[in-house]
């Protein structure tokens, strides 16, 4: 680690970044990702853990509850979706302002702690409103049923529109599913990383750092912390009031079950595996998580006998009795090891990895370099 | 003129009274070291001026400012800046952004949601802080992690910290505790260089070497209580303060 990339570096990693995402139909076909569905998963989860990573990989205030922006963002967005209409853009526009007040209260409490204290404040905070939606506020969320567009809704500006069918949002006449719903998510996931670069290399991003380097240091240089993690708490809770919003563009629906802790949890893991503090792990290891629950879960025995074929009968039995705890219902029992194995071996998250394979590169590269040389002198 | 006034102040925890109505006064442009016995009081003293500790009685005036109740953030805006006797700096991040955070409090306060700009193209805060590495002999290093320094370069560049920001007061707890003697001669040399700056100094010390040779007035704290106040000379031949502080020993 030395001084920050310098901004030719920055906007090449941005342009690398831009055009991977926007080609990311192509390039995740081989390994059976290239479907919109999971595509869009990928993009709205990415948003999720780039805001989560302002806050926890920045300042290290590791919230705990941060699906409750989420649930918030979902439901936000959907009740725009009943009042003014189908257009998501208005949709995401509420949902961030809705999470960025609803952060401002939550931060102003739980700020006041650090450390683990902060952690479950944040989390009581978020299993009040799971509770909250499921029972007191059933007007308002529809309690277990969840919350969706009704074709009774008013609907104000485009009430007059869509017959028939599933009732979808649509910008300006282009149905956000299937690959538009993608494209749409994919378009905010790069603004969303271009804005999270510009904080990282701010003086904003320099004070969140300062916070997470040492706050006694920061109080006796004249700086007033509290405001400073109060701000990126708030930045961070628009990231995830947005990328709940873009859950329900595609299938207008929102259920509590989406504030609950283990949705919160994700998130942690999600930026850890990645790389906290780093501007592309958290985007990365929303990816590797979001592919595990998809392709994974879906294997089943079968396709397991049919990996395994090639194996003598007797073991082929073995093999797959034991991988299949891995998949299927046992996805998560994957992710697990895998996780122990990042934390264990590589604590910096995937992007650690990277630049470890880098520097091997770099060095071996430079050996051979020096190789070369040796015979001329 | 004096810059720092304090009258009558008394801090108790629980029976202890760890300080018996002090009172001092610090003369703008001076440098003034606080000396005494371990468990005498001085890092309580020096705690209430900074805001970590509020006295139970008594006023701490910095100019015409009360310090008493302020945070330790508003009276490091009002030109009060510490050094810490283990060296408090941002481990995590590099030198020039060590220096460049004192910088911007100082010139945009203590609080600027400044997100959309880079830090690095700030040319102002950054030949500010660049100036000041050279000035402590750290250029070089300006993009190493300042976790990585010796103790002795920490300290420094804590020192640097504190100066970057102009402050009116620099206060410095046993700025050279645990320093070999030629980092503890760098340190005198660096502190002397400052005071040509003109930035009053309070120093909490127990090395009689740095005391002697930077101090123009020396006030003795035992039990809580000042004792002894004067020049360095005054303060050498004072009876008193041989028997309380330096247990009767000729120095």
């Amino acid at each position: 680690m030395s001084a920050t990339p310098t901004p030719t570096r920055d906007l090449l990693m941005f342009v690398v970044f831009a055009a991977a995402v926007l080609t990311m139909p192509m390039w995740l076909a081989p390994i059976g990702a290239g479907y919109p569905d999971l595509l869009q998963k990928f993009a709205i989860y990415g948003l999720f853990a780039t805001g989560f990573n302002l806050l926890f990989g920045l300042t290290g205030y590791l919230s705990f509850g941060h699906a409750a922006f989420l649930g918030v963002g979902s439901y936000t967005a959907v009740w725009t979706f009943k009042l003014l209409g189908m257009n998501p853009i208005p949709a995401a526009i509420m949902a961030i302002a809705a999470s960025g007040i609803f952060a401002v209260a939550i931060g102003f409490v739980s700020l006041r702690r650090s450390g683990i204290y902060f952690s479950i404040l944040t989390l009581a905070f978020a299993q009040m409103s799971y509770n909250l939606a499921y029972s007191v506020l059933t007007p308002i969320t529809n309690g277990e049923t969840g919350l969706r567009v009704l074709r009774s809704d008013p609907r104000l500006f485009d009430a007059a529109g869509q017959g028939d069918g599933p009732l979808v949002s649509t910008l300006f006449g282009i149905e956000m599913s299937g690959y538009p719903g993608f494209y749409f998510c994919a378009v905010l996931l790069i603004i969303g990383f271009f804005i999270a670069q510009r904080i990282f290399r701010s003086p904003f991003g320099t004070m969140l750092r300062a916070v997470k380097s040492n706050q006694n240091r920061m109080n006796y240089t004249g700086l007033n912390p509290r405001p400073y993690t109060l701000a990126a708490f708030v930045i961070s809770g628009m990231y995830a009031g947005l990328a709940g919003a873009l859950l329900c563009i595609t299938d207008p629906l929102a259920g509590a079950e989406r504030m609950q802790w283990t949705a919160s949890g994700e998130v942690v893991l999600m930026t850890i595996l990645g790389g906290m503090g780093t501007l592309l792990g958290p985007i990365l290891g929303a990816g590797l998580i979001k592919y595990f629950e998809n392709i994974f879960s879906a294997f089943n025995e079968q396709t397991l006998h049919r990996i395994f074929g090639f194996l003598p009968d007797f073991l082929e039995t073995p093999v797959v009795a034991i991988t299949s705890l891995f998949v299927g219902e046992g996805w998560q029992l994957t992710l697990g090891v895998l996780f122990m194995l990042i934390v264990i071996f590589l604590p910096g998250g995937i992007m650690e990895g990277f630049s470890r394979i880098g520097r091997m590169f770099r060095r071996s590269s430079g050996a051979k370099g020096s190789h070369q040389t040796a015979p001329a002198e | 003129m004096e810059i720092l006034k304090v009258q009558g102040v008394n801090k108790a925890f629980g029976g202890l009274r760890a300080l018996n109505d002090v009172n001092l006064s610090v003369e703008e442009g001076t440098v003034h070291a606080i000396i005494g016995p371990n468990g005498a009081g001085k890092s309580t003293l020096l705690n209430c001026f900074v805001g970590r500790l509020i006295p139970d009685t008594g006023s701490v005036m910095f100019g015409n400012t009360s310090l008493i109740g302020l945070k330790a953030h508003e009276i490091n805006q009002a030109g009060v800046s510490r050094v810490f006797q283990t060296p408090e700096i941002f481990g995590d991040l590099t030198l020039l952004e060590n220096i460049m955070i004192p910088t911007m409090a100082r010139r945009d306060g203590e609080f600027a949601l400044k997100a959309w700009g880079r830090v690095d193209q700030d040319a102002e805060i950054r030949d500010r802080s660049m100036h000041m590495l050279e000035d402590v002999g750290l250029a070089s290093k300006k993009d190493m992690i300042a976790g990585s320094l010796s103790r002795g370069d920490k300290r420094r560049l804590e020192l640097a910290m504190c100066l970057v920001q102009d402050p009116k007061l620099l206060l410095l707890d046993e700025p050279t505790a645990g320093m070999s003697r030629a980092d503890t001669n760098n340190t005198i040399d660096l502190l002397k260089r400052i005071g040509e700056r003109g930035i009053t100094k309070i120093v909490i010390e127990h090395d009689m070497h740095v005391v002697f040779s930077l101090a123009n007035k020396i006030s003795v704290l035992a039990q809580g209580t000042v004792i002894a106040e004067g020049t360095p000379q005054e303060i050498k031949g004072d009876p008193r303060v041989q028997e309380a502080y330096l247990g009767g020993a000729h120095l």
